[in-house]
């Protein structure tokens, strides 16, 4: 093909592209996330001002309520509901924190807003401390992202230069200041009130609610607390209007959500999409589907807290109430392709282990109760459990969601309970045929020569432990005892003869 | 929820350091909920919270010991003991678990000859399973300090080790 303008697809036409509608994305990748003109060139500070001359505190909050935007951190909270709720209590001094402690794995979203559009995040806030009548903000960002932390601090530098952060902004008479607080490494503290507890100086412990966090958060005063992806569509929802915004979307869930897509998928990365779009279009088209030729297994959304989806459920329309219908959840939107490499009782032992080891301590149906599942998973996985601990486990996974005091625990059942639902047969192999059928759990592991072995000896050669034995041009064997599972001989085999067993 | 170990290296603060460390505090004093932000200075000034640093930081914002161990102790990222020269760190998120980090991991244990938490006796290298530092279409990552590796291998990790030496 000769080399000419049209020989090259426009990146909007290519499929990565085509399906997505990018507003909470909208300038990162486009904008220099260091110089404030960029982003002021890009309509920005535009909402704050509209917000500022003409529009009263209670108008703004009724624009997000008509919305329909609901919180992007998982919960999907309505986030004009919990702005009313923080304007309506009474207090002399009230909070905005912006939780950008994105812990979830497998989730980086909020982490390019920061990195690839601070600004956005500042104006959103901004506007918030205008509806709600607060002059203080917090960021919380975790640790592990210096970037983030660099290039906010930035643009509250230059937001404050230019007059849009600080005292008297735009000579309105309104105040509002900004500071960025560190995480330190405690997924708990993704948590609404153990984030507030954390910004206090304190373990990252959650606190019961009531009271709310709009009633008493943050330093004991009302405060509202939002997701870095919520902050990123608040000016657009001012500048476009609520009937914009809720024209995109399913009945109760408007606007897009920015899936993380990664594991086994061709296409990995950021991807914005109009909810209700289904996960085929996600996997199949966005994602270009899965590498290698192997065979799609099951779709992990919402981190430790969610659940993992089968084929079958390939088509629903992906909003908050369909996920959790079918046993997953938004959560902040991580999306982690498995293929048939993946052995479902080992993801949710990971989960587990990571909710274990994340569980603060404070409640005991969560720090216990997290380590007696694990230890179930550990059984299933080695080969040593029944029918009785199956069963067992489940009513355990149970009591956990109904007992513990915040959503770290209420959730960390999840990733079991949905395995469980959609992968039952992979469970009985483990339990009942002491087998693990994608060859992952290591102590289920066999490997076995078959009859296509031709006698070229390599595989005895190439075993670090000597558990090979046979002769030239005969049939090998592997001695079990001895056999440390490493896979070099399947690894070296050049018939093909080794299979797992 | 992990026993807690402490050091048994002695302390050896210098006093340019401790003048950074009392400057920062200082600068914090006014500050509502100054116990995070202190730690996190006295972790970057002296790469880890010796008992010693966490005294000079009770007396100055007149926070108790006992508080103040409470805090250290809950967070991952503060450290009682010190930390290799080299710090590598594996991630084991989803993506990169999915995609064969807990094999890497293995194979930097096997090569290191120290379990993940762990420092070399040399004080060299620390081996780090971290959680997911948010580039999971690089997956599976690992960072040797502040450089990043991605899609690594297991045949990947003897390369990665020589270039640190």
């Amino acid at each position: 093909m000769s080399k000419n303008v049209s020989s090259v697809t426009s990146l909007n036409d290519t499929a990565f592209y085509k399906n997505q509608y990018r507003i909470a994305l909208r300038n990162c990748g486009i904008i220099d996330p260091e110089n404030i003109d960029e982003y002021i060139a890009y309509d920005g500070y535009k909402a704050l001002i509209k917000a500022y001359s003409s529009m009263t505190p209670q108008e703004v909050i009724d624009v997000i309520k008509a919305s329909g935007l609901r919180g992007r951190g998982g919960g999907g909270f309505p986030t004009g509901t919990k702005w009313q709720f923080t304007k309506n209590s009474v207090g002399d001094k009230k909070f905005v924190c912006c939780n950008a402690d994105e812990g979830d794995p497998g989730a980086f979203m909020d982490r390019a807003v920061m990195e690839g559009d601070p600004h956005a995040v500042i104006e959103a806030m901004t506007i918030a401390g205008y509806a709600i009548g607060a002059d203080q903000g917090y960021v919380y960002i975790r640790a592990e992202y210096p970037l983030a932390v660099k290039r906010l601090q930035i643009a509250i530098n230059q937001a404050k230069e230019y007059g849009l952060l600080g005292k008297n902004i735009l000579n309105t008479g309104y105040n509002f200041d900004l500071e960025i607080r560190l995480g330190s490494g405690a997924f708990v503290c993704g948590e609404e009130t153990a984030l507030m507890n954390s910004i206090e100086g304190k373990r990252g412990e959650p606190r019961p609610r009531p009271p709310f966090p709009a009633v008493k958060g943050l330093f004991a005063k009302p405060t509202v607390l939002n997701n870095v992806e919520t902050y990123a569509n608040i000016a657009q929802i001012i500048l476009n209007g609520a009937e914009w915004f809720s024209s995109m979307g399913t009945v109760k869930s408007k606007g897009t959500k920015v899936f993380a897509l990664g594991g086994k998928i061709v296409n990995t990365g950021l991807v914005e999409i109009p909810m209700g779009t289904t996960l085929r279009t996600i996997i199949e088209e966005i994602g270009g589907g899965i590498p290698g030729g192997k065979k799609f297994k099951a779709a992990q959304t919402g981190g430790p807290s969610g659940g993992c989806i089968p084929p079958e459920h390939f088509d629903i329309e992906i909003d908050y109430d369909n996920l959790i219908a079918i046993g997953s959840m938004m959560g902040s939107g991580g999306l982690i392709v498995m293929d048939e490499d993946n052995c479902m009782v080992d993801i949710a032992k990971f989960f587990l282990e990571f909710t274990q080891e994340e569980s603060c301590g404070k409640c005991t149906p969560c720090r216990i109760g997290t380590q007696r599942l694990l230890e179930y998973l550990e059984k299933i996985t080695s080969g040593n459990a029944d029918m009785q601990d199956l069963e067992d486990m489940e009513s355990l996974c149970y009591y956990i969601k109904d007992n513990a005091l915040c959503g770290l625990g209420q959730t960390a059942p999840n990733p079991v309970l949905s395995t469980m639902r959609y992968f039952k047969d992979e469970y009985l192999a483990h339990v009942r045929d002491k087998k693990c059928p994608a060859g992952v759990c290591k102590k289920l592991l066999k490997f076995i020569i078959t009859d296509a072995c031709k006698g070229c000896t390599l595989c005895a050669k190439k075993c670090p432990v000597g558990a090979i034995s046979g002769t030239v041009k005969n049939v090998h064997t592997i001695d079990q005892a001895k056999c440390i599972k490493c896979g070099v001989c399947m690894e070296s085999c050049k018939f093909s003869a080794i299979i797992k067993g | 929820m992990s026993k807690i170990k402490l050091t048994k290296v002695a302390f050896k603060g210098t006093t340019a350091q401790e003048k950074a460390l009392r400057t920062k505090l200082a600068e914090l004093k006014s500050v509502e909920g100054a116990l995070m932000p202190a730690l996190q200075a006295a972790q970057n000034i002296y790469g880890y919270l010796p008992i010693e640093v966490q005294r000079i930081i009770s007396e100055t914002l007149d926070i108790s010991m006992e508080e103040i161990f409470g805090v250290a102790t809950f967070y991952s990222q503060f450290s009682l003991n010190p930390q290799g020269k080299i710090q590598i760190s594996v991630c084991l998120g989803t993506a990169c678990y999915v995609k064969g980090s807990g094999d890497v991991l293995d194979k930097f244990k096997e090569n290191l000859k120290i379990d993940a938490g762990d420092v070399t006796g040399d004080g060299k290298y620390s081996l780090v399973a971290t959680r997911c530092i948010g580039c999971c279409g690089l997956a599976p990552v690992v960072t040797v300090n502040e450089k990043v590796y991605g899609k690594v291998t297991v045949d990947d990790v003897a390369n990665i080790l020589a270039e640190t030496k």
